[in-house]
C-alpha cells in the first residue's frame, strides 16, 4: 500500500503510523459523556469509503486526513490534517 | 451417524460407500424460535448450545456463505487460557474446559492438542507482568509455570539465545495450551447443531433484521423474510454492518490480521511459542505445516488480505528468535477480518432492542473462546441473564469506564 | 537418457551431483529432474500420505512430486523442487519423506490402509482414550505426516532484500513478455523484466516453433539481446513474482545463488518489493493432468514437460512413450518424440474423430483407465471403443488441457471468469489496478497471439502511464491448434477399487472429492478443507480444476456456480529467511546507545534493553559476587555521598511558540502556563481516554520555550501525542514541537555531595532552587542544568550536546570517584525511586488513572487531554486499586506480579484484592518493600495484606503503607 503524502509524495506504508477514524479529529466541547463515549469509541466502520488519520512518522511528521476504500484499498485523497481549516 | 474407529474401518471395508452427510440443507422455515445470524464458530457454539443446555429445537443459523467461512477458518488455532483480568480470566478458563470435552461431546475430533504454550519474556519487567498473569491464572485454578531461560531451553532448545535482539529472559509456561484443528471446530459445532434439530442454512445473507416498538420481530434474507422473537447477531468481522440494521453503532472497528503457514516439514516445533517483542506467535500443524501469525495490518480493512510490510515484520521476528525456521517456505497467507474493540476485550450483551443480542468484538482472540462465547451467548439468548463468565462482557462498559484492557493501549481499536 | 545434439544445456560444462548419496553427471543448464531424468532416475519421492512412489510429473515450480532435501554444510533445504533446482558441481540432493529408504519406505503401509484413511477419516476416530490424542494417536499422525526436514540449527547463510521501482513489470519472458517489455522498453519507458526461470524464453524454449521462419530460439536471443543492451531495462532471471499488494507493490524472489555452491559473500535469495507504475502479467499458463485409476506413478509426466525434457534438456524420460490427452497438444508431444528419435508406444486421444494417420499408434475417442508397475511404470491398460488393451510404456505424457497462470490477479480479491470455450479459468479484468493479463495467461494459447497481446498490453500500460507509444509490425509466428475437449477424469475412476489422483502432492482422489460431496462437504471451500485438496506445496496448481470439475459433477452443479477456492500470495512457497532478511541476531529492531555506552561496558556494566536503548544495569567492584551487592552498594553511595547516571534515554521535546505554555496547559493535567521562566514542573499527562499516558518534568526554558522531558518508554507516543493534538485541534496556534532526544546527552547527579561534584566540573559555583533549570557553561560548553531528582536526594540533571556526552561522564566519574561517589545503574535506580515512591510504567501501565495514583489532585480546573473521560464511573471510586506502599510484617522477600488478599482469604481468583508492581530491597530501610495496586488501597493504610504469588512460592502478610517509604517530607530533595 502506498500513501501520497502532500508534502512528501508517494511512500510505502510502512513509513506511516495508523490512529483510527477521521471522527477523532472532533472532540467534544463539552464533557457529556455520551458525546464522549461516541467520540472514543463508536465508529461507523464502513465497507467501502472511508477517512481516516495517518501519521507520516517516519517522514515529514504530518498527520493526514487520508479518505480510501476498506474494501478495495484504493487511496483516493490525502489531505493534511493541520491545513483542513477551522472545525 | 455416530464416528468411531471402529465405523472407520467397518465403512472402509465396504468401500466408504454408507457415510452419510454431517449435516442437512433445509430450507429456511417461516418462523424460528430463535435465529443466529452467522454461521461461523461462535454461531454454531451457540447454536449448539441452545439446543443441548436450554432445550430449544426450533433455531435457525443463517449463513451467507458457506459454514464456517470467517475467521474460524483463518487463524492460528490457538487455544489458551492465559488472561489476568477478571472478567476475561473466568470466561478463557471456562471455554478451556470445554475444549478439553469437546471431542466427546461433539463425537468429532477436533484434534485439541494441549501441547503447551510458552510465552516468552525478554526484561524482569516483562517477566513481572507475567508473574501477574500466571499468578491469576493459578488462582483462577488454571496451570502456569514460570521458566527462567535455562527453564526455556529445556524445551525450546532451538531458540537463539545468544544473537537475539532481545535475549530470552524466561518465559510462562502454560502446560493445557495449545491448538485445534479450526475447521472441524466448526464441522464439528454444525453437526452437533443439526442433530438436535438445528436448521442451519447456508446461502442466505441476512439484509434487514426487523424491529416493531422495540422489539425484534424477524430478519430479511436473500431467501425471505423470517420470524423470530429472539435474534443473535454472531458475525464478527462485519458486526457494524449487521447491527446497523438494527440502528446500532458499534464500539468497533474492523482490521486485517494476517497468518501464515509454510509447506509440510517433520516434526520441529512441539510446542504453541509466542514472542511478544516481535508480536510473533508459532505452532506447528499436524500435517507439518508451521502456523505463525503477528500483529495486525493496523489500518481498518475489510478487504480479508494484507500488506508486506507486515508479512516482513514477521518473517524477521521469526528469524531473530529461532533463525532455524529460515528455510521453511511460505506457501500461503491469508487476512482475517477483526472485531477490534477499544480495550481489546469482546461483547456478549443484549443490546437496546429487545430480543435482539450481540456477540461481537473478539478482537484476534476469538478462537479459543468458540466454546464458552457459544456457551455464554446461548445461555443469555434463552435466559435474558448474562452467564456467570460473561457478565463483564457488556456493550455499555465504554460508556461506563469499567474496561477489560488486557494490553493497556487504550481506546484505540486497532492497538489491542 | 541424452538424446544427441538436442537441447540447451551447455554439453561443454559438465557437472557432477549426489542424489540419495549416489554420484551422477549432468551438465550446466540441466535441473535436478532433467540431470535425474537423464539418469534413468525416475523414483525421487514419497507421497504426502500414502507413501506412494513417485517421480517428476512438471517441468517447473509448480512440481507437486518431486521435493528433496538439499544439502550444504551443516544445513538442508526441505522441499526443494527438483524441476527448478539447477544442478552444479558438488549438489548433494536427497529424497524425503521416506525411512528407511526411497525404495524401501515402511510407511508405504498406509497405501494398503487406504480404504481406512479416506478424506477427513481423523475427524471421526482417535476420540477414545481421550488422553491418548496427545501421548499417541497426534505424535503418531506428526511423524508419518510432513515432508522434508528442517536442520534445527541457525540458517546462517546470507538473504537479501531490496526494493525496485520502475514504469513497468512484466511478470514471464515467454513471447508475450518479450514483446511486452520490448514494447515498452523501445518507448522509453523503464522496464523490469522478471522470470521464473533461469534462462528467459518461456515455452519457446521446449517447444519446435519459428518465429519469422526462423527458429524461436533466434527471436528470442536476438530479443533479449536488444533489451540488455538498453539502459531502461533491467531482467531479472530466476525471479518469480511471488504476490500482488496495493499500490503496484509486487513481492518477489529472486534465486541469486541457490544455482552455485553456497558461499559467504553471496546471498541465496533476494525478496523484492516492486513498485510498477503498470505491469503485464505473462505467466502462461500450466498444463493440468487428467485423473485415471493409478495415474501417480513415476514415469507419468506431463506432456508439456515431456516436450521440455525432450526439446531443452535433450533428454528422453522413457525408451517407450505412451502420451494420452484431450487436446491437440498430445499428437504435437508424439510428433516431438517422434522427431527426437523416441520410440513412441501410442498416442491415446480422448476426442473421438482424429485422424489415426501417424507414424505411430493412435487410439482415437479411448482413455488411459489403468497403469501398473512398482516402482516406475511398465504398462498401461487403454480402453478403447472396442474393448481394453494393455500397453508397454516406461513413460505416460498426459495433457489435460491449459490453465492460464492467473494468480497474481486474484490477489487482491478478484475471482476469476469461468471460459467454456476454453474449459479454463480466465482472469477478470481490472482485478488487481494497474495489471493486465496478455498472452497464455489470459488465455490466448497460440504463440502470435501471445506476441500481439504482449504488444497490446504494453501499448495499454504505456498510455496508462501516460506515454505515446505506436503499434509495430509483430514477428510471423503460427497459433498451433487447440481443439480441447474438457475430460477431468476418466469415467469409472474412483469406482469402489482403485484409485484416481486429483491432487498428487496431497494424495487426494477422485473418491475423496466425492466422499466429500456424499458428506455434504459440498461448497468448494469446504470440499478443499475436507479433502486437504489444493493445500499442499503446489497449492492446487496441479488439481484445483480437476477437483473442481469432479465436485461440479459429483453435486449436480455446473463449473461456474460450484466456484473456486481462492488464490493467496505466494505465488511460489517464499523461504522465511528471505522475506525476513536483515532480522536475524540484533538486525530486528534498532540499536541505541547512550554517549556513555562504552565507558560504562569498560566499567564491567551488564547492558540491558530498554525499549530500543541499552543501559547499564550495574558496576561491579572487585570482590561484589551478586548483582545485589552491588546496587546495595550504588544505593547507599547515592544517599550518603553521589552517585552519577546517565538518564539520556529519556525523551526531550523542545516546545517553543507564543502558544507553547497554552499548548502544555491542554497536554497536561495541570497548569504550566503559570510556571515561571527558570523553573521545572512535574506534568502528568493523559490519553483522551482518561488514563495515565506519562509522565515528566518540563521546564520553562524561557517565556515562550519550553523542553518536555518523557519516560524513555513512551519518547515516541508522546512526540505523535503532541503532534497530533496540535495539528488537529491547535493548527493555528503559534507553536513549534521537535524532539531532540538525540541531541543532548543527560546525566543525573545524586546525593548529599551532588553540588560538590557538579561545582566540580562547571565553570563557576552552583546556585539553583530545587525545581529550577539555568543555561550553564561547562568547561566552556553551553549547558543546562535542571535541578530535579528521580531518587530522592539532592540531585542535578546537567545536559550538555550530545558530542560531549562521553567526555562529561567519564569527567564526573573521575571527579565522584574521587569524592566516594561513582557510577549507578538501573537496578540501583529503580530502588531509589521505589524507596521514595516515584512510579514507572510498571506502574503506569496503561490501566491506570490519576485517581489510581493518588493524584486526582493534579488534574486542574481547566481543560485537558482525558480530563472528560477520566470522570467515567468505572475510573473511580473504591472499587478502584489504588497504588500503596507494601512492607513485610517479618522480613521476606517479596515479588512484584504477586495477588493481594485479605489474611485468612484463600488465594482465588474471587478474593483477589490487587497485585504488585515493583519490589525492591531496600538498603536504606534494610527492609524489602512493594508498590502494589489494592481495592481501596489509600483507605487502608495500616492494614495487614496477605501477599501471594504461587509461581514463586512467596506467601508473605505484609503492612499496607503510604508508598513514599523515604523523607516524606522531601527535606533531602530540598537541601
Amino acid at each position: 500500500m502506498r500513501i501520497t503524502c502532500p508534502l512528501c509524495g508517494p511512500r510505502d506504508r510502512r513509513e506511516f503510523y495508523y490512529y483510527g477514524a477521521e471522527a477523532y479529529l472532533h472532540r467534544p466541547a463539552g464533557d457529556d459523556a455520551v458525546a464522549w463515549d461516541a467520540y472514543l469509541h463508536l465508529r461507523n466502520n464502513p465497507a467501502g469509503e472511508t477517512r481516516d488519520l495517518w501519521y507520516h512518522e517516519a517522514g515529514c511528521a504530518q498527520w493526514l486526513v487520508v479518505t480510501r476504500n476498506t474494501v478495495s484499498h484504493s487511496v483516493s485523497t490525502v489531505e493534511l490534517v493541520a491545513e483542513r481549516g477551522a472545525p | 451417524m455416530r464416528y468411531s474407529g471402529l465405523k472407520v474401518i467397518t465403512q472402509g471395508l465396504f468401500g466408504n460407500a454408507g457415510w452419510k452427510p454431517a449435516w442437512r440443507d433445509p430450507a429456511p422455515k417461516a418462523q424460528y424460535d430463535a435465529i443466529i445470524i452467522g454461521g461461523g464458530g461462535h454461531g454454531l457454539a451457540t447454536a449448539y448450545y441452545l439446543a443441548k443446555n436450554h432445550g430449544l429445537s426450533n433455531i435457525a443459523v443463517l449463513e451467507k456463505g458457506y459454514l464456517g467461512s470467517g475467521n474460524i477458518g483463518r487463524n492460528t488455532t490457538i487455544v489458551r487460557a492465559n488472561y489476568f483480568l477478571q472478567g476475561n480470566s473466568e470466561f478463557y478458563s471456562h471455554s478451556l474446559k470445554l475444549w478439553e470435552g469437546l471431542e466427546s461431546d461433539l463425537n468429532y475430533n477436533v484434534m485439541h492438542s494441549q501441547r503447551g504454550l510458552i510465552n516468552l519474556f525478554h526484561s524482569d519487567g516483562q517477566r513481572d507482568a507475567f508473574a501477574r498473569r500466571g499468578n491469576m491464572m493459578i488462582s483462577q485454578g488454571d496451570d502456569a509455570e514460570l521458566l527462567d531461560r535455562e527453564g526455556v531451553r529445556a524445551h525450546l532448545p532451538y531458540l537463539d539465545f545468544e544473537q537475539t535482539r532481545f535475549p530470552i529472559y524466561g518465559g510462562l509456561l502454560h502446560r493445557r495450551g495449545g491448538t485445534a484443528r479450526h475447521d472441524a471446530v466448526a464441522w464439528g459445532y454444525a453437526r452437533g447443531a443439526d442433530r438436535r434439530g438445528v436448521d442451519l442454512i447456508q446461502n442466505c445473507e441476512v439484509t434487514g433484521i426487523d424491529i416493531e416498538n422495540g422489539r425484534v420481530t424477524g430478519v430479511q434474507t436473500t431467501r425471505g423474510a423470517i420470524k423470530a422473537k429472539k435474534v443473535g447477531i454472531v458475525v464478527a468481522g462485519r458486526s457494524g454492518q449487521v447491527a446497523a440494521m438494527a440502528g446500532l453503532r458499534l464500539p468497533i472497528e474492523s482490521h486485517i490480521l494476517q497468518a501464515f503457514v509454510t509447506e509440510g516439514l517433520k516434526p520441529v516445533i512441539d510446542h504453541v511459542i509466542s514472542f511478544g517483542m516481535g508480536h510473533f506467535y508459532i505452532s506447528q500443524s499436524d500435517k507439518g505445516g508451521l502456523v505463525f501469525g503477528g500483529d495486525l495490518d493496523f489500518y481498518a480493512s475489510y478487504a480479508s488480505r494484507g500488506n508486506l510490510p507486515m508479512v516482513e515484520h514477521v518473517m524477521e521476528a521469526g528469524m531473530t528468535l529461532m533463525p532455524m525456521i529460515g528455510r521453511a517456505k511460505v506457501l500461503r497467507s491469508w487476512g482475517g477480518i477483526m472485531d477490534m474493540t477499544p480495550d481489546g476485550s469482546p461483547i456478549i450483551d443484549r443490546t437496546p432492542v429487545e430480543g435482539l443480542y450481540l456477540d461481537a468484538g473478539w478482537n484476534y482472540g476469538g478462537f479459543k473462546a468458540v466454546p464458552a462465547s457459544g456457551w455464554c451467548m446461548a445461555h443469555l439468548m434463552a435466559t435474558d441473564q448474562s452467564h456467570e463468565v460473561a457478565r463483564r462482557f457488556r456493550l455499555d462498559r465504554y460508556l461506563t469506564g469499567h474496561l477489560l484492557d488486557e494490553e493497556g493501549t487504550g481506546s484505540q481499536h486497532n492497538l489491542h | 537418457m541424452r538424446i544427441d545434439g538436442k537441447g540447451l544445456i551447455d554439453r561443454g560444462s559438465p557437472v557432477r551431483f549426489r542424489f540419495d548419496g549416489v554420484e551422477y553427471d549432468g551438465f550446466r543448464g540441466d535441473t535436478l529432474a532433467s540431470a535425474l531424468l537423464a539418469n534413468g532416475v525416475k523414483l525421487v519421492g514419497r507421497s504426502f500420505k500414502y507413501h506412494r512412489p513417485r517421480g517428476v510429473l512438471t517441468a517447473g515450480s509448480e512440481e507437486p512430486n518431486a521435493l528433496v532435501e538439499v544439502i550444504e554444510r551443516g544445513q538442508q533445504t526441505p522441499n526443494v523442487r527438483a524441476t527448478v533446482q539447477e544442478v552444479y558441481d558438488g549438489l548433494q540432493a536427497r529424497s524425503q519423506n521416506r525411512w528407511p529408504s526411497l525404495k524401501y519406505d515402511l510407511l508405504a503401509v498406509n497405501d494398503l490402509a487406504a480404504p481406512f484413511l479416506s478424506a477427513g477419516f481423523y475427524y471421526k476416530t482417535f476420540m477414545w482414550p481421550r488422553s491418548f490424542w496427545e501421548k499417541l494417536y497426534e505424535p503418531m499422525i506428526r511423524r508419518a505426516a510432513g515432508l522434508g526436514r528442517l536442520s534445527g540449527r541457525h540458517d546462517q547463510a546470507v538473504y537479501e532484500k531490496a526494493f525496485a521501482f520502475c514504469d513497468l513489470l512484466v511478470i514471464g519472458a515467454g513471447p508475450t513478455g518479450l514483446q511486452a517489455a520490448l514494447t515498452a522498453a523501445r518507448a522509453g519507458a523503464d522496464v523490469i523484466l522478471a522470470d521464473e526461470d533461469a534462462r528467459m524464453g518461456g515455452r519457446l524454449l521446449s517447444e519446435l516453433e519459428a518465429i519469422d521462419g526462423s527458429p524461436a530460439l533466434e527471436w528470442v536471443a536476438a530479443v533479449l539481446a536488444e533489451l540488455a543492451a538498453l539502459p531502461n531495462v533491467r531482467l531479472m532471471p530466476r525471479t518469480t513474482v511471488t504476490g500482488a499488494y496495493d499500490g503496484g507493490t509486487y513481492g518477489a524472489l529472486e534465486r541469486v545463488g541457490l544455482h552455485l555452491p553456497e558461499a559467504a559473500d553471496r546471498p541465496r535469495e533476494c525478496f523484492w518489493r516492486i513498485v510498477a507504475g503498470q505491469a503485464v502479467l505473462a505467466a502462461g499458463a500450466l498444463e493440468r493432468p487428467i485423473a485415471f485409476e493409478d495415474n501417480d506413478r513415476p514415469g507419468i509426466l506431463l506432456a508439456s514437460a515431456v516436450r521440455s525434457y525432450v526439446n531443452r534438456y535433450g533428454v528422453a524420460p522413457g525408451s517407450r512413450v505412451a502420451v494420452f490427452g484431450n487436446n491437440d497438444d498430445a499428437r504435437r508431444t508424439a510428433r516431438d518424440l517422434m522427431a527426437a528419435g523416441i520410440r513412441v508406444a501410442a498416442l491415446i486421444d480422448s476426442r473421438a474423430g482424429v485422424s489415426t494417420d501417424e507414424d505411430f499408434p493412435v487410439y482415437a475417442g479411448a482413455v488411459v483407465s489403468g497403469t501398473r508397475g512398482r516402482l516406475a511404470l511398465d504398462e498401461i491398460t487403454v480402453q478403447h471403443a472396442n474393448g481394453t488393451v494393455q500397453i508397454a510404456a516406461d513413460c505416460l505424457a498426459i495433457s489435460g488441457g491449459w490453465n492460464p497462470t492467473l494468480h497474481l490477479t486474484c490477489h487482491m480479491n478478484g475471482r476469476p471468469i469461468w471460459n467454456d470455450d476454453l474449459a479454463s479459468f480466465v482472469p477478470s479484468r481490472g482485478a488487481v489496478p494497474g495489471l493486465t493479463a496478455a498472452g497464455a495467461a489470459n488465455g490466448a494459447f497460440g504463440t502470435a497471439a501471445c506476441l500481439a497481446e504482449g504488444q497490446a498490453a504494453a501499448l495499454a500500460a504505456l498510455q496508462a502511464l501516460g506515454r505515446v507509444a505506436k503499434p509495430a509490425p509483430l514477428p510471423v509466428a503460427e497459433d498451433f491448434g487447440y481443439g480441447l475437449q474438457p475430460l477431468w477424469a476418466v469415467p469409472g475412476s474412483g469406482k469402489a477399487h482403485g484409485r484416481a489422483w486429483l491432487d498428487f502432492a496431497n494424495d487426494v482422489t477422485v473418491k475423496d472429492v466425492k466422499l466429500a460431496a456424499v458428506e455434504n462437504y459440498a461448497s468448494v471451500e469446504h470440499m478443499k478443507r475436507y479433502t486437504t485438496q489444493g493445500m499442499a506445496p503446489d497449492q492446487g496448481k496441479n488439481s484445483n480444476i480437476g477437483a473442481l470439475a469432479v465436485l461440479a459433477d459429483a453435486t449436480g452443479r455446473g463449473i461456474p456456480e460450484t466456484g473456486t477456492t481462492t488464490y493467496r500470495p505466494p505465488f511460489v512457497p517464499v523461504p522465511i529467511a528471505a522475506m525476513g532478511a536483515g532480522g536475524r541476531g540484533k538486525g530486528f529492531a534498532p540499536q541505541r546507545l547512550m554517549t556513555s555506552h562504552s565507558a560504562s561496558v569498560a566499567l564491567g556494566a551488564p547492558m540491558i534493553e530498554a525499549g530500543l536503548w541499552y543501559r547499564p544495569s550495574y558496576f561491579p567492584r572487585p570482590g561484589e559476587a551478586t548483582w545485589r551487592e552491588a546496587c546495595d552498594r550504588e544505593v547507599r553511595m547515592v544517599r550518603q555521598v553521589v552517585g552519577v547516571c546517565d538518564v539520556s534515554t529519556l525523551g526531550k521535546i523542545d516546545i517553543q511558540g507564543a502558544d507553547a505554555a497554552r499548548f502544555l496547559d491542554l497536554v497536561y493535567t495541570n497548569t504550566f502556563s503559570s510556571l515561571p521562566v527558570g523553573r521545572v514542573r512535574y506534568g502528568l499527562m493523559l490519553r483522551e481516554d482518561g488514563h495515565v499516558l506519562d509522565d515528566g518534568t518540563t521546564a520553562r526554558l524561557g517565556d515562550s520555550h519550553f523542553l518536555m522531558t518523557t519516560t524513555t518508554a513512551a519518547a515516541g507516543l508522546v512526540m505523535r501525542h503532541l503532534d497530533f493534538i496540535q495539528q488537529a485541534f491547535c493548527a493555528d496556534w503559534d507553536l513549534r514541537t521537535i524532539s531532540v532526544t538525540e541531541s543532548w546527552a543527560q546525566f543525573a547527579i545524586a546525593g548529599p555531595k551532588a553540588r560538590d561534584l557538579l561545582a566540580a566540573v562547571m565553570d563557576g559555583p552552583v546556585v539553583l532552587p530545587f525545581m529550577g533549570c539555568m543555561d550553564v557553561q561547562e568547561q566552556g560548553v553551553a549547558a543546562r542544568l535542571f535541578r530535579i531528582s528521580f531518587s530522592g536526594e539532592e540531585g542535578y540533571e546537567i545536559a550538555v550536546p550530545a558530542r560531549y556526552g562521553e567526555a562529561l561522564f567519564r569527567d564526573l566519574l573521575a571527579r565522584a570517584e574521587v569524592m566516594g561517589g561513582g557510577p549507578y545503574g538501573m537496578e540501583a535506580l529503580n530502588v531509589l525511586r521505589i524507596e521514595k515512591g516515584f512510579i514507572t510504567h510498571a506502574e503506569i501501565h496503561g490501566r491506570t488513572t490519576a485517581f489510581d495514583i493518588g493524584m486526582e489532585k493534579m488534574v486542574a480546573a481547566k481543560d485537558c487531554i482525558g480530563k472528560a473521560a477520566a470522570r467515567r464511573p468505572g475510573l473511580v471510586g473504591p472499587a478502584r486499586e489504588q497504588l500503596v506502599g507494601l512492607k513485610p510484617l517479618a522480613d521476606a522477600p517479596l515479588t512484584a506480579g504477586a495477588h493481594l488478599y485479605a489474611p485468612g482469604a484463600a488465594a482465588s481468583r474471587d478474593n483477589d484484592q490487587g497485585y504488585v508492581t515493583s519490589v525492591c530491597y531496600s538498603p536504606t530501610l534494610e527492609s524489602w518493600l512493594a508498590l502494589a495496586f489494592l481495592k481501596d488501597g489509600r483507605a487502608r493504610l495500616g492494614e495487614s495484606i496477605r501477599l501471594v504469588d504461587p509461581l514463586r512460592q512467596i506467601d508473605v502478610i505484609c503492612t499496607v503503607c503510604d508508598p513514599v517509604f523515604h523523607d516524606k517530607e522531601g527535606k533531602k530533595l530540598r537541601a
